[in-house]
C-alpha cells in the first residue's frame, strides 16, 4: 500500500490538554451564564420594578423592594380583572374547540390512508401562514352579521383561524407515532373508526393533547390583532390589549410600575405552566416542525 | 510503537461504577479481543482507550506516552463503530478520505489513496454512492476503509460484525484477520461472541461487570480457565456444571453429587469443592448402570455433522453431551449414564475460583461398587 | 384491502375532516374571499352594504401610496435582519446547550421564558428598560462610560427599527434554538465520535458535518420564522403605533381599514399583503425543495 507521508498533528502532553479542556469549560460556562442573564433578566427586572413604589422606581437598585402596592391596585382594578377573565374565557374555549376539531382531523390525516391526504395537509399548513390582516375585512362582516362585535365570544371564532391548523398539524404528527398494530386488532374485530379513536387512541394521547392544548392556549392568550380590532370597550378587552393600551397623557406619565405589575401577573402563570410542562411543550413545538 | 497500557483504570457514571480498577498491557502488533456479556463494560473500556470517554481514575498510555487527558482527535487511533457511523450526506469516496482533507494533502493524492483502499476492500465500484444506498456489509467495509486510510497506529473495533448476517459475518471475520496479518498493526476488538474472540485473537481479555476475569491466549482460556465465569463463557456449547458436596470420611475426602456421582479425594485440602465442570466433548453416553453418573436422556439434537444429547442429571441440571454419531432413537426419554476421565474435570470453589488438582493422584471411587 | 372497504375508509376520513373543513371555510376561506371581493369595491366600514365596483382602482391606489412602500421596506428590512440574527444566535445557543455543561438544563428551561411571554408584555418590559431617563439599560451604559446621558431609543427615528429588531430577536430566538436543538439531537452521537477519533478539528466538524446535517431543520425554522416576521403587527404597534419608521404592511392594511374606515382600499392593501407573503413563501419553499433534491 502506498504510504502517504502523513504529517501527524503533534501530540502534546496530557497535562497541556487537561489545561486546555478546563479553560474551554470555563468559557462555556461563562457563555451559558450570559445566555441565562440575557434570557431572564428582563423578566426579573419587570418584577423588581413592579415592587418599587414611587420614586424608588426611578433608581436602579437591582433588588426588589417588596412593596406590593401596584399589585393591590391591580386587584382592585376592574378593567384589569375583567380582562383576565375575558382572556381566560376566550383562551379556554378556543383551546377546547381546537383540540376537538384538531383530533378529529388528525385521526383522518394520521391514521387513514386516503388519496387526498397530502393535499389536505398542505392546505392546512398554508392556512396557518395566513397573515391575519388579510381576513380582517371579511371577518368584520362576519362578526357583525353574527352580532358578536365587541364581545369576547367573537374572538373565540376568529382565533380558530390560527389555533385549528396548529392543533391539527401537531396532533397529526403525534398521532402518527402510534404503531399500526393498535388498530389492526380492533379492525379485525369490526370496530368502527369512531370507536378506534375514542376507545383506543384517545386514552393514549393524554400527553399529546396536553402539550398541544398548552401551546394552543398560549397562542390564544397572547393574540393581539384580532382582540384589538374586534373589542372596543374596556370591559370586553383581553389582557394583551388591556396592557398594550395603558397610556398616560404623555411619555413621562407612563405608569410603568403598574404596567410591570400587570405584566408579571399576566405572565407568571404562563411561565409556571411552561416550565412545568417544558418537555411536553418542546416535544409539541418540534414535532410539528422537524418531523413535518 | 503502538503498545497500549491501562493502569488502575476505573470509570463511573455518576454513582454507577462501570469499570473497576483495570490493569492491562497490549503489545505492539497484537490482536487483542475484549469479550464478555452485555453490560460488562467492554465497549466503555474501548472508548476509554480511544479517548471518547475519559477515565474517572487511572492512566492510559499509548506507546509509552501518557494520553489520559489527550482528546480522541489527537491519539492517532482509528475506531470502527458497530453502527458504522458513516457521514450520511457524503459519498463513499468522501467518507473514506475525509480525515485526510485536514492534513494538508493534495486532492489528487487523497483521491488516489481512497481509490487504493477502496479497491482493497472491494468497494471501489461504490465510490459515488451515498451510505444509505449500501448494504450492511458494504457499509462496514467503508467504515473499515475510513479507518485504514489514516494509517493509524492502533485499530479499535466495537462489535463491528454484530449487525451483519451470519454468513457475511464469517466472511468479514476472515477479512479482518487477513487485515491484521497484512498490516501487523495493534488491534483491539470488542465482541460479545466468544467464537469471534477465539478465532481472531492473539490474546483475549474476558470482562465481567467491569472487572477483568482473565487474560490469556484462546488456548489458555479454553484449557485452563481461571474461574467459573471464564470456564462457562468460553467454549460452545457451554461447559456443563454440577453442584457437588465435599464429604470428609475417615482420612480422605471425596466429592459426591447427584446421579450417584462420586469422585475420590478433593484436589485441594483447604477449600472444599462446590462445583465441578466438564466440557460436552469430554463426556460419553453409555447405557444406564454402566457409567459414573446416572441421568435421563431427554432430548437429542441432530445438526447433521454434529449430534448433541441433553441429559437431566439429578433433579435440576441439564447437561450437554457431544455424541460421535446419532443415538438410538429408542433411548430418548429413558434413563442412561455418563462416563468421563477424571483429568477432564474442572473443580470450582464456592466463590468461583478454580481449584487445581494437588500433586497426589486421586483414585476413582465408583458409586456403584 | 378491497375497493369497497377502501371507499368506506375514504368516506370515514372525510367525515372526520368535516369539523376542520367547516371551521376553516367559515373563518379562513370565506373571510379571505370577502376581502378579495371588497378590494374591488369602494365600500366603507360604517355602511358596508353600500358600494359599487371600482375594478382595480383600489389596488392601484395602494400601489402608488408612498406609505405603502415604506411599510414594505420596513417589513422586508425587519424580516431579513431579524431572521438572520435569530438563526445565527439560535444556532450558537443550540450548540452551546448541546454540550454537556453544568447548567444546560437550566438554560434549556430559561430559554422558554421569553417565548412564553406575550409580545405585548415583552414590548412593554423592554420599553421600560430602554426608557431614556429611568431605563436600566441607559443607566448601565452610563455607568460603563459608553454614553453621557440616556439615549431616547424609541424616540429616535434611526434607532427605533433597531429596537424593534432587538426586541424581536429576544422574543423569538428561543423558538429557533428549540428547533435547531431538536435537529441537533437527531444526529447520531456516533457520527461526531467518528469525526473526533478521525482527527477532524472542531471547526471542520461543525462546517462539514454539523451544518450540512442541520440544513433541513434550519430550513424549516427559517421558513416559519420568515413567514411569521412578514406578518408582524403587535410589536411595532405597541411600541410606536403608527410611526412610519416601523410601520409594517399589516399595520398599514389595518390602519386603512380601521382608522380610515376604508373597507375597499383596506381590503386592497390586505390583498397586496397576501400576495407579498405568498410570493415569499413560494420562493422559500421552492428553495427548500431544490435543496432537498440536491441532497439526494
Amino acid at each position: 500500500m502506498t504510504d502517504l507521508s502523513l504529517v501527524r498533528p503533534a501530540r502534546k502532553s496530557s497535562a497541556y490538554y487537561r489545561g486546555r479542556r478546563q479553560v474551554l469549560r470555563v468559557l462555556q460556562i461563562l457563555a451559558l451564564s450570559l445566555v441565562l442573564i440575557y434570557t431572564l433578566f428582563p423578566y426579573y427586572w419587570a418584577f423588581v420594578s413592579s415592587t418599587k413604589q414611587g420614586a424608588a422606581l426611578y433608581r436602579s437598585v437591582l433588588l426588589p423592594a417588596l412593596d406590593f402596592t401596584y399589585y393591590r391596585e391591580l386587584i382592585n382594578n376592574p378593567v384589569f380583572i375583567g380582562s383576565l377573565l375575558n382572556s381566560a374565557y376566550v383562551a379556554v374555549a378556543t383551546t377546547c374547540l381546537s383540540l376537538v376539531i384538531g383530533i378529529s382531523a388528525a385521526y383522518a390525516l394520521g391514521r387513514i390512508d386516503f388519496p387526498q391526504r397530502r393535499a389536505v395537509l398542505m392546505i392546512v399548513l398554508m392556512i396557518s401562514i395566513f397573515p391575519q390582516v388579510v381576513v380582517l375585512s371579511g371577518m368584520f362582516e362576519l362578526i357583525n352579521w353574527l352580532g358578536l362585535f365587541n364581545r369576547p365570544s367573537a374572538l373565540i371564532l376568529t382565533y380558530l383561524l390560527s389555533t385549528v391548523p396548529f392543533t391539527t398539524w401537531i396532533l397529526t404528527t403525534f398521532i402518527r407515532e402510534f404503531p399500526r398494530e393498535l388498530e389492526e386488532a380492533a379492525i379485525v374485530d369490526g370496530c368502527s373508526h369512531l370507536r378506534i379513536l375514542l376507545k383506543i387512541l384517545l386514552p393514549l394521547m393524554g400527553p399529546s393533547l396536553a402539550s398541544t392544548g398548552i401551546l394552543a392556549f398560549i397562542l390564544a392568550w397572547n393574540e393581539f390583532l384580532f382582540a384589538l380590532t374586534f373589542t372596543l370597550t374596556d370591559e370586553n378587552r383581553t389582557v394583551p390589549v388591556a396592557i398594550g393600551l395603558i397610556a398616560g397623557t404623555n411619555r413621562y406619565e407612563y405608569p410603568f410600575g403598574q404596567i410591570m405589575a400587570a405584566s408579571v401577573t399576566v405572565t407568571l402563570p404562563l411561565i409556571a405552566v411552561v416550565l412545568i410542562f417544558q418537555r411536553r411543550i418542546v416535544a409539541g413545538l418540534t414535532a410539528g416542525a422537524v418531523k413535518g | 510503537m503502538a503498545s497500549v497500557s491501562m493502569e488502575s483504570v476505573s470509570k463511573s457514571f455518576g454513582t454507577h461504577s462501570v469499570i473497576h480498577d483495570v490493569d492491562l498491557t497490549i503489545d505492539d502488533g497484537e490482536f487483542v479481543v475484549f469479550v464478555g456479556p452485555s453490560g460488562c463494560g467492554k465497549s466503555t473500556l474501548l472508548r476509554i482507550v480511544a479517548g471518547l470517554i475519559s477515565a474517572s481514575s487511572g492512566t492510559v498510555k499509548i506507546g509509552g506516552d501518557d494520553v489520559t487527558d489527550v482528546p480522541a482527535s489527537k491519539r492517532g487511533v482509528a475506531f470502527v463503530f458497530q453502527s458504522y457511523a458513516l457521514y450520511p450526506h457524503m459519498t463513499v469516496a468522501r467518507n473514506i478520505g475525509f480525515a485526510l482533507e485536514t492534513m494538508g494533502i493534495r486532492r489528487d493524492a487523497i483521491a488516489q489513496k481512497v481509490q487504493q483502499v477502496a479497491r482493497m476492500l472491494k468497494v471501489d465500484h461504490l465510490l459515488n454512492r451515498r451510505p444509505r444506498e449500501l448494504s450492511g456489509g458494504q457499509r462496514q467495509r467503508v467504515a473499515i476503509g475510513r479507518a485504514l486510510v489514516r494509517q493509524p497506529e492502533i485499530f479499535l473495533f466495537d462489535e463491528p460484525l454484530s449487525n451483519l448476517d451470519a454468513d457475511l459475518r464469517m466472511e468479514m471475520r476472515m477479512e479482518i484477520a487477513k487485515l491484521h496479518d497484512d498490516l501487523k498493526t495493534t488491534m483491539i476488538y470488542v465482541t460479545h461472541d466468544q467464537s469471534e474472540a477465539m478465532t481472531l485473537a492473539d490474546r483475549i481479555v474476558v470482562l465481567n461487570h467491569g472487572r477483568i476475569e482473565q487474560i490469556g491466549t484462546p488456548s489458555e482460556l479454553y484449557r485452563q480457565p481461571g474461574n467459573r465465569f471464564v470456564a462457562g463463557f468460553i467454549g460452545s456449547p457451554r461447559m456443563n456444571f454440577l453442584a457437588v458436596e465435599t464429604q470428609a470420611a475417615h482420612d480422605d475426602e471425596h466429592i459426591v453429587g447427584p446421579g450417584g456421582l462420586a469422585i475420590g479425594r478433593s484436589p485441594s485440602d483447604a477449600i472444599p469443592v462446590a462445583e465441578i465442570g466438564i466440557r460436552p466433548e469430554a463426556l460419553r453416553l453409555v447405557p444406564t448402570g454402566t457409567g459414573r453418573l446416572d441421568c435421563m436422556l431427554e432430548r437429542v439434537e441432530d445438526l447433521g455433522h454434529e449430534h448433541f444429547a441433553y441429559c437431566r442429571v439429578g433433579s435440576g441440571t441439564l447437561w450437554v453431551v457431544r455424541l460421535p454419531a446419532a443415538p438410538n432413537p429408542d433411548a430418548i426419554g429413558k434413563p442412561a449414564a455418563l462416563t468421563f476421565d477424571d483429568h477432564s474435570l474442572f473443580f470450582f470453589a464456592a466463590d468461583g475460583t478454580r481449584l487445581l488438582p494437588s500433586a497426589e493422584p486421586f483414585g476413582v471411587r465408583s458409586a456403584l461398587s | 384491502m378491497s375497493a369497497r372497504l377502501a371507499r368506506r375508509d375514504h368516506l370515514a376520513a372525510w367525515l372526520f375532516l368535516v369539523p376542520v373543513i367547516a371551521s376553516m371555510l367559515l373563518v379562513a376561506v370565506w373571510p379571505l374571499g370577502r376581502t378579495f371581493f371588497f378590494a374591488f369595491t369602494d365600500a366603507f366600514l360604517d355602511d358596508p352594504s353600500v358600494y359599487s365596483m371600482v375594478g382595480i382602482d383600489n389596488l392601484i391606489e395602494v400601489f402608488n401610496d408612498h406609505s405603502w412602500w415604506l411599510a414594505v421596506r420596513n417589513t422586508l428590512t425587519f424580516t431579513v435582519i431579524s431572521v438572520a440574527i435569530e438563526t445565527a444566535l439560535g444556532l450558537a445557543i443550540a450548540l452551546l446547550i448541546n454540550e454537556a455543561i453544568p447548567g444546560r438544563g437550566l438554560a434549556r428551561a430559561a430559554i422558554l421564558v421569553p417565548w412564553a411571554i406575550p409580545v405585548v408584555v415583552s414590548t412593554k418590559i423592554w420599553e421600560w428598560m430602554l426608557n431614556d431617563q429611568f431605563g436600566v439599560i441607559n443607566k448601565l451604559l452610563e455607568a460603563l462610560g459608553f454614553i453621557d446621558h440616556g439615549v431616547a431609543w424609541t424616540a429616535s427615528g434611526s434607532l427605533i427599527m433597531g429596537v424593534v429588531i432587538f426586541i424581536d430577536v429576544w422574543m423569538t430566538t428561543p423558538f429557533m434554538v428549540l428547533l435547531i436543538l431538536a435537529g441537533l439531537q437527531m444526529i447520531s452521537q456516533e457520527i461526531f465520535e467518528a469525526a473526533e477519533v478521525d482527527g477532524i478539528p472542531a471547526w471542520k466538524r461543525f462546517w462539514s458535518i454539523t451544518l450540512p446535517m442541520l440544513r433541513p431543520a434550519i430550513g424549516v425554522a427559517v421558513l416559519f420564522r420568515t413567514l411569521d416576521a412578514l406578518r408582524m403587527f403587535d410589536l411595532s404597534y405597541v411600541l410606536a403605533a403608527s410611526n412610519e419608521k416601523v410601520m409594517t404592511v399589516s399595520i398599514y392594511a389595518r390602519d386603512r381599514l380601521i382608522s380610515f374606515q376604508e373597507l375597499g382600499v383596506g381590503s386592497a392593501a390586505s390583498t397586496w399583503v397576501f400576495l407579498l407573503v405568498a410570493l415569499v413563501a413560494i420562493i422559500i419553499i421552492g428553495a427548500l425543495r431544490l435543496d432537498r433534491a440536491a441532497g439526494h
